[in-house]
């Protein structure tokens, strides 16, 4: 433990590094990943090829993928943009389906009641559709921060600079204490990106609230509520 | 006045959801569309803003073929009341109200006062404005639902079976109400249902609908009891049996008035 509070200077830093490395990541591949998933959603031909090909993506093993990467991308191999690249395309894996799965899940009779009073066709996406879609697409955005976070450590092997390299470092030199920090500091970063995500979702979609449903069962008619007792 | 005249739709599928049908919707008044279950009803209705397509035929508001209407600032100037009241769950009561009128460019601040007038109107307490929708109970959202319609104060209002999910209490409270309002606003109001007698309560015009999506007879409810167009309408509307088959019978010198069943309707007041 000692060697962790002589080194939290280079503790504090990897995970400033980590955390260059992975945030443009997550934000790369929610980006992309919405639309796909909306494409997914609105045309059934195009779901199972989009949807197969993600999985696809995703039995890529990694330390192939950051091996050939530079091959695609021109930089080093040691370049921290093929591990950008790298995890935005897993984040894509991991998130597409529950994009589509996001859109899927808004009630048709929403929908439906929104161009029936006079949305566009382009209103109703963004001010009806997108926005219903929210809480589906911020539970898998969780997801991707976790496994992105997680899986930007393996960075260290091609001699990319992250909190993985506390592991190949403690590994070298023997420094069991040096590993657990790099654990340790990826546990928490994890956990706080997630929980400040979690934070601004509530902000951003208040009506979202656990409590909000209560209040709709609370709400329902009495029939209802004797069904449920 | 909404027009049909010869209007078909046939869906993609094969589906024939509305057939050959001719109808005179007249202004200012009440016309409930009723019938069992795809008989064409919903169709029926969202020919009238466009959310549906004819195959056949056209759809006139006022001599104007709604065809030539771009559909959006039709719907917008359409009021529009569902089944579950199809509130925006991420928009507050007053914003749900206030949906048309944003979308057609009103200020917000214009806008919000005006819905909160009209939760008034349908007899809910502005205390529920800025709640979501699903922290009110069913009946309360279909009021708001109604205020929604209602929000661009349209001379149409389409509504689909918009108190067919709650309990029948409440039900028969949102009947009044909506009688209540007719009476103040005098609206072209089509209204579709599956209870005959929702039907005779609000219509002044009763369109029957039949499976296949033709219509068996459209008439008051008076006219319809009286001269049932024929088998299928006298027994759609129960003219022969349980509580509408009704006859009098003397007890003890009073005249009282029994159903089918042999059950005290009422007594004949003289
Ligand atoms: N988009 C569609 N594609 C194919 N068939 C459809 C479509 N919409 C409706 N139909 C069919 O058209 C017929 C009439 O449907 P419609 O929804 O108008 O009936 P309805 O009288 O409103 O019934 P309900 O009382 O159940 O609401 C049904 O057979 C239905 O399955
Ligand atoms: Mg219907």
């Amino acid at each position: 433990m000692n060697w962790i509070w002589s080194n939290l200077d280079r503790v504090g830093e990897l995970m400033l590094v980590h955390l260059a490395l992975s945030v443009p990541a997550i934000i790369l591949s929610f980006v992309v990943s919405v639309p796909i998933g909306w494409l997914a959603h609105r045309y059934r031909w195009a779901s199972g090829v989009l949807l197969s090909l993600c999985a696809l993506l995703y039995a890529i093993p990694s330390l192939a993928l950051l091996i050939a990467l530079p091959v695609f991308t021109g930089q080093r191999a040691t370049s921290p943009v093929n591990l950008v690249v790298a995890l935005t395309l897993y984040g894509i894996a991991v998130i597409v389906r529950t994009a589509a799965d996001a859109f899927d899940a808004v009630e048709r009779d929403v929908l439906q009641s929104a161009t029936a009073v006079g949305y566009s066709t382009a209103g109703r996406f963004w001010g009806v559709h997108l926005p219903l879609a929210g809480p589906v697409l911020l539970s898998g955005l969780r997801v991707v921060i976790v496994s992105t976070v997680s899986l930007a450590t393996v960075g260290a092997v091609t001699g990319v600079q992250s909190l993985g390299s506390l592991f190949t470092d403690g590994l070298q030199r023997g420094i069991q204490a040096e590993i657990i920090a790099g654990i340790l500091a990826t546990i928490v970063l994890a956990v706080v990106l997630d929980g400040l995500t979690v934070a601004v979702g509530r902000m951003v979609m208040p009506w979202s609230r656990p409590g909000m449903e209560a209040a709709r069962s609370s709400s329902a008619s009495p029939v209802e509520q004797a069904d449920a007792a | 006045m909404i027009e049909f005249r010869g209007v078909t739709k046939q869906f993609p599928d094969g589906t024939v959801a509305v057939e050959g049908v001719d109808i005179v919707i007249p202004p200012h008044k009440t016309t409930v569309l009723v019938g069992s279950s795809g008989s064409g009803k919903t169709t029926l209705l969202r020919m009238i803003n466009r959310m549906v397509d004819p195959t056949a035929g056209q759809v006139l508001i006022d001599g104007t073929d709604v065809a030539t209407v771009e559909p959006v600032a039709l719907r917008r100037g359409i009021g529009y009341v569902m089944q579950n009241s199809g509130l925006l769950p991420h928009r507050k009561v007053v914003d749900n109200v206030a949906t048309v009128p944003l979308l057609r460019g009103t200020s917000k601040r214009e806008a919000r006062a005006h819905a909160l007038e009209l939760l008034d109107t349908v007899g809910l307490d502005r205390s529920l404005a800025e709640k979501y929708p699903a922290q009110l109970s069913g009946g309360q959202q279909q009021r708001v639902g109604v205020a929604r319609g209602l929000a661009v104060d349209p001379n149409i209002l389409l509504m689909d079976e918009p108190f067919g999910a709650v309990d029948p209490i409440v039900r028969a409270e949102l009947q009044q109400e909506l009688l209540r309002l007719q009476e103040e606003l005098g609206k072209t109001v089509v209204f579709v249902t599956h209870d005959i007698d929702e039907a005779f309560l609000l219509g002044d015009q009763v369109v029957i609908m039949q499976q296949g999506g033709r219509i068996s007879q459209a008439a008051s409810p008076v006219e319809i009891l009286a001269n049932p167009a024929d088998d299928f309408v006298a027994d759609f509307v129960g003219a022969r049996r349980g509580k509408r088959a009704l006859h009098v019978t003397e007890v003890d010198g009073q005249r009282l008035v029994v159903d089918a069943d042999g059950r005290p309707a009422g007594v004949l007041a003289s």
